[in-house]
């Protein structure tokens, strides 16, 4: 199979002898990495500026010179309001809701999805029969497709899906899940956890696995009970991980858009709009597209993003250090 | 009967019967099976169910079909009923149409005379059918082997751009010492930081400006050299002793083949590992090809699945199979492949 590709190795090697020849190894280095820095350049660094200049400008041009300059009026726009916890009172309502929903999202999603994944991670780290098959399971729908998770619950939620028969087999109401708000809000976030969940467990599980055993059996020597165990052994040595999948989480959890567009497409009305979707269909989904204002509400997030990546490697630096 | 419980409860250690806690993990560990792997295996079962089954509330378990006969001079394959009461008890009797409360059946061993029935007083024969039929629809009727093509041709693609780039530049981070290196390395960091989410607009019109709005060359170029990619693989390259290049360099071999005759072989772990991500990062990839594609024809898996399920109406008749067919891949991968994929996303932390 290799062999196949010998001819076009012997055609590729010959940049590389002329450079290598002419201008010495170290210039190979660059050649090796231009590829690679050429994309990077063109769809990373490039962006990156470019961002700035559609969020200070207007209309509805993709090509920047079709575009008027208007300043900080995107921003503006997102950000006029007379009382920021109340949505409707904010000339870009939707963003507000959005911005509100995100924060409640992110608040039950990474809050829950810590301590379920503690709890799975503990329990896996215990002598148990057939560890690698109950890990996997586990860990199985961090694989399947965002698109996937949503119909799989879709199809158990919908009016006459599963769910609602159990209720009604048990003599309760059937309920509209997706479409009573409170509802779709809880299921949107529940999905998200399903389906994320499998990664921070492993994560954990990696850190408790690297908590010396002789602690424990020293605390077993005392008779300590497993909840003291837990209270002042594994918490205090975990609390570093704990604290990278924290974060780790919550730069994801913000980030959320695919899974719940898939599952409710936002609402209804806007009860699941989280701030991607609205940064998505402000520039690409409804007319007219305002993609300044998707990319003034881009940076926004943005900077959150950054804020949190930094906390991460701070936290990093000081788990080596520490 | 209590050597039997004493051979179930017994520990791994060896000594001591199974605690409260002990209770608990199992009970926990069962809890998880059944909410994990439960929603995959309904959809599995629901999806080889009739339309008419789909649509029964509340839903059985098994798919069941409704026997069907040909009877002489129907057209049709006619349903099947046996009669649990009346004057026809203990026949079997094929249906021709039914109106109201009323329905006209037939025997099939006389199919001239046609009798008229209350519909309480029969009972439709059934057996568990697994309806194929849903899974050949999606080949023969829809558009479903295009979609595929272009999720496959995308992934494959992608996945071997990005190996070959990022395992080049990997080797020039790890491998060579040249001016403006730590420059280099300090702005690949800084892009780990900048999410590719936040930069959909700028990269939307460059894509747009080299007219690859539509294509499926706007969805695999632009996240083809990830930060990531590069930095698993310098991590792993900076293990390889430099006494294998220099005797390399001795045997005087260009620094090509040195990449890809010792780097590449040597890095194979590191390169496997990264191949299986982005196998799976292309495939489920959702929001970029939403963006860029906008035609019908062009759809990846995951655009088309969406939509296909309607605003108002959602044809579960096709949309569960091919949910079922687009996490299949995954699924086999994962069986063969779980210690890799696991170890591999948590030491790139999931991308």
């Amino acid at each position: 199979m290799l062999k196949l590709l010998n001819p076009i190795m012997r055609l590729v090697e010959i940049p590389f002898l002329l450079v290598q020849k002419r201008l010495g190894i170290g210039m190979t280095a660059w050649l090796f990495l231009a590829p690679n820095l050429a994309l990077f350049s063109l769809f990373t660094f490039l962006p990156i500026i470019l961002n700035f200049s559609y969020a200070t400008t207007g209309g509805e041009a993709i090509l920047l010179r079709d575009r008027p300059d208007v300043g900080f009026q995107n921003f503006g726009n997102l950000l006029e309001c007379e009382n920021v916890l109340d949505p409707s009172s904010c000339r870009n309502d939707l963003f507000w809701r959005a911005v509100w929903n995100t924060v409640w999202f992110v608040v039950f999603q990474v809050g829950i999805m810590v301590i379920a994944a503690l709890a799975t991670a503990i329990v896996l780290n215990r002598k148990i029969r057939a560890r690698g098959l109950f890990r996997g399971v586990f860990f199985f729908p961090v694989l399947l497709s965002p698109v996937v998770v949503a119909l799989i619950w879709k199809w158990i939620l919908q009016r006459n899906g599963l769910l609602n028969a159990g209720l009604e087999s048990l003599g309760f109401e059937t309920i509209n899940w997706l479409i009573e708000r409170h509802w779709a809000f809880f299921w949107s976030t529940f999905i998200s956890i399903w389906a994320h969940m499998g990664f921070y467990t492993l994560i954990l599980l990696a850190g408790l696995q690297a908590i010396p055993q002789d602690v424990y059996e020293a605390a077993l020597m005392d008779r300590a009970s497993p909840w003291r165990c837990f209270r002042r052994i594994t918490l205090p040595l975990l609390s570093p991980t704990l604290l990278v999948v924290l974060v780790l989480a919550l730069i994801k959890g913000v980030q959320t858009f695919d899974e719940i567009y898939a599952f409710t497409g936002g609402g209804p009305g806007s009860a699941t709009t989280l701030i991607m979707q609205f940064i998505y269909e402000t520039g690409f989904g409804v007319q007219p597209r305002l993609l300044g204002v998707a990319a003034a509400a881009a940076i926004m997030l943005a900077m959150v993003l950054i804020f949190l990546t930094a906390l991460q490697f701070w936290i990093n630096r000081k788990k080596v250090d520490g | 009967m209590a050597r039997i419980v004493a051979f179930l409860t017994r520990t791994r250690a060896g000594k001591g019967r199974m605690d409260w806690t002990d209770w608990v993990t199992y009970g926990y560990l069962l809890f998880g099976i059944v909410l994990m792997f439960g929603p995959v295996a309904w959809l599995l079962l629901s999806s080889f169910k009739t339309g008419a089954e789909l649509e029964r509330f509340p839903p059985r378990l098994l798919p069941v079909a409704q026997d069907t006969l040909v009877v002489e001079s129907y057209d049709e394959p006619l349903p099947l009923f046996k009669m649990i009461a009346g004057d026809q008890e203990g026949r079997t009797l094929a249906q021709i149409r039914r109106v109201g409360l009323i329905a006209q059946m037939v025997d099939p061993a006389e199919p001239e005379t046609r009798l008229k029935v209350n519909v309480a007083d029969r009972e439709p024969i059934e057996r568990i059918a697994f309806a194929w039929n849903n899974y050949t629809d999606l080949f023969e009727r829809l558009n479903f082997p295009l979609y595929l093509w272009n999720s496959t041709a995308i992934t494959l693609t992608a996945t071997a751009i990005m190996l070959v780039i990022n395992s080049m530049a990997a080797f020039a981070l790890s491998k060579y010492k040249f001016r403006g290196k730590l420059t280099v390395l300090a702005l690949v960091i800084g892009t780990l930081m900048v999410p590719g989410t936040v930069l959909l607009v700028p990269t939307f019109l460059l894509v747009s400006q080299f007219g690859m709005v539509n294509t499926l060359w706007g969805v695999i170029i632009p996240g083809a050299a990830t930060p990531t990619g590069v930095f698993l693989l310098r991590q792993y390259m900076i293990t390889i002793p430099d006494e294998i290049l220099d005797a390399a360099r001795m045997d005087s071999a260009s620094e090509w083949k040195i990449f890809w005759r010792i780097i590449i072989p040597l890095s194979a772990p590191a390169i496997a590992v990264l191949a299986i991500l982005a196998i799976m990062w292309r495939w489920n990839d959702f929001l970029w090809p939403l963006i860029v594609l906008s035609e019908n024809d062009k759809f990846t898996l995951q655009l088309a699945l969406n939509s296909f399920q309607g605003e108002f109406l959602t044809d579960w008749e096709k949309l569960l199979p091919a949910t079922v067919l687009t996490l299949l891949p995954v699924a086999i991968v994962f069986m063969f492949l779980q210690k890799y994929i696991a170890t591999g996303i948590a030491s790139t932390g999931g991308k």
